[in-house]
């Protein structure tokens, strides 16, 4: 009996894309990464963690918070980069795990609309919020 | 005696167990994010709205869930720091499986530290007084 080699399909064809687009992408994920570990840890700490934490959560508390324009930069940076490193590593894992060209498009037109629905959404709230607001 | 092939599924070590973790709490923590800017959004209809939404987070359910997001969160943010100490520190490759562990005993410890805190109340209005 003779055993043969599978047959193996070829792998895709690399991006024609002349860009380093790849590489900074790759950049991207450790610099952002590194800024969500102080902004995100910071946010936890004080949101879930000390004096109560989500307990004492309410629209007070967070008018409280947004009156300083530190928290509210502090919370804008946050959703940007989270979103973007996010969305950044969902694309890998959609072009490692979908295997059918349309499906791999589709998902990722799906996750592109949801990002930049998120941080629009997300920025209009920080710079609209009211304090005032009955 | 038959003897079977060695099979030939890659079960991985500490360096392919922490980047699998490392995917499945980035794709967890993504998700968490989308609910999060919907649910903080809910300040610009009204106080009461979202005072409403946000008292669905205080139920021991819901908090319960909220000490897994912490555990996620942290598990990442650790281990993300391990990747980047691998990519731009010289020893790093060497020393990528005891920062595993230094990753893991680290995050236990935390989130001990982090478990009363966060769970409290819970488990006093679960359990009674």
């Amino acid at each position: 009996m003779t055993t043969t080699s599978p047959q193996l399909e070829a792998p895709r064809s690399r991006s024609r894309s002349r860009t380093s687009f790849e590489m900074y992408s790759w950049i991207f994920m450790r610099m952002s990464g590194l800024l969500l570990v102080v902004l995100v840890l910071g946010h936890l700490l004080i949101m879930n963690v000390l004096d109560g934490g989500v307990q004492r959560v309410n629209w007070g508390f967070v008018a409280g918070r947004w009156a300083s324009p530190f928290w509210r930069t502090w919370d804008l940076m946050q959703l940007w980069l989270a979103e973007l490193h996010g969305t950044n590593g969902l694309r890998t894992v959609i072009n490692d795990y979908a295997v059918r060209d349309s499906t791999r498009f589709w998902l990722k037109m799906l996750l592109y609309t949801s990002a930049f629905l998120v941080l629009v959404l997300g920025t209009l709230v920080i710079f609209t919020f009211d304090p005032n607001m009955k | 005696m038959s003897k079977a092939p060695a099979g030939t599924l890659y079960r991985g070590r500490e360096g392919m167990w922490s980047w699998v973790a490392h995917r499945v709490t980035g794709v967890l923590v993504f998700f968490f994010l989308f609910a999060h800017v919907l649910d903080t959004a809910l300040v610009r209809v009204s106080p009461d709205t979202y005072d409403k939404v946000i008292s669905t987070y205080k139920t021991p359910i819901v908090n319960l869930l909220e000490f897994g997001l912490i555990a996620a969160v942290l598990y990442h943010a650790l281990n993300g720091l391990r990747i980047m100490a691998i990519d731009f520190w010289e020893k790093g490759p060497r020393y990528q499986k005891q920062m595993t562990y230094a990753v893991l005993t680290l995050w236990f410890v935390l989130m001990a530290g982090a478990a009363y805190p966060v769970l409290a109340t819970s488990f006093r209005k679960a359990f009674g007084s």
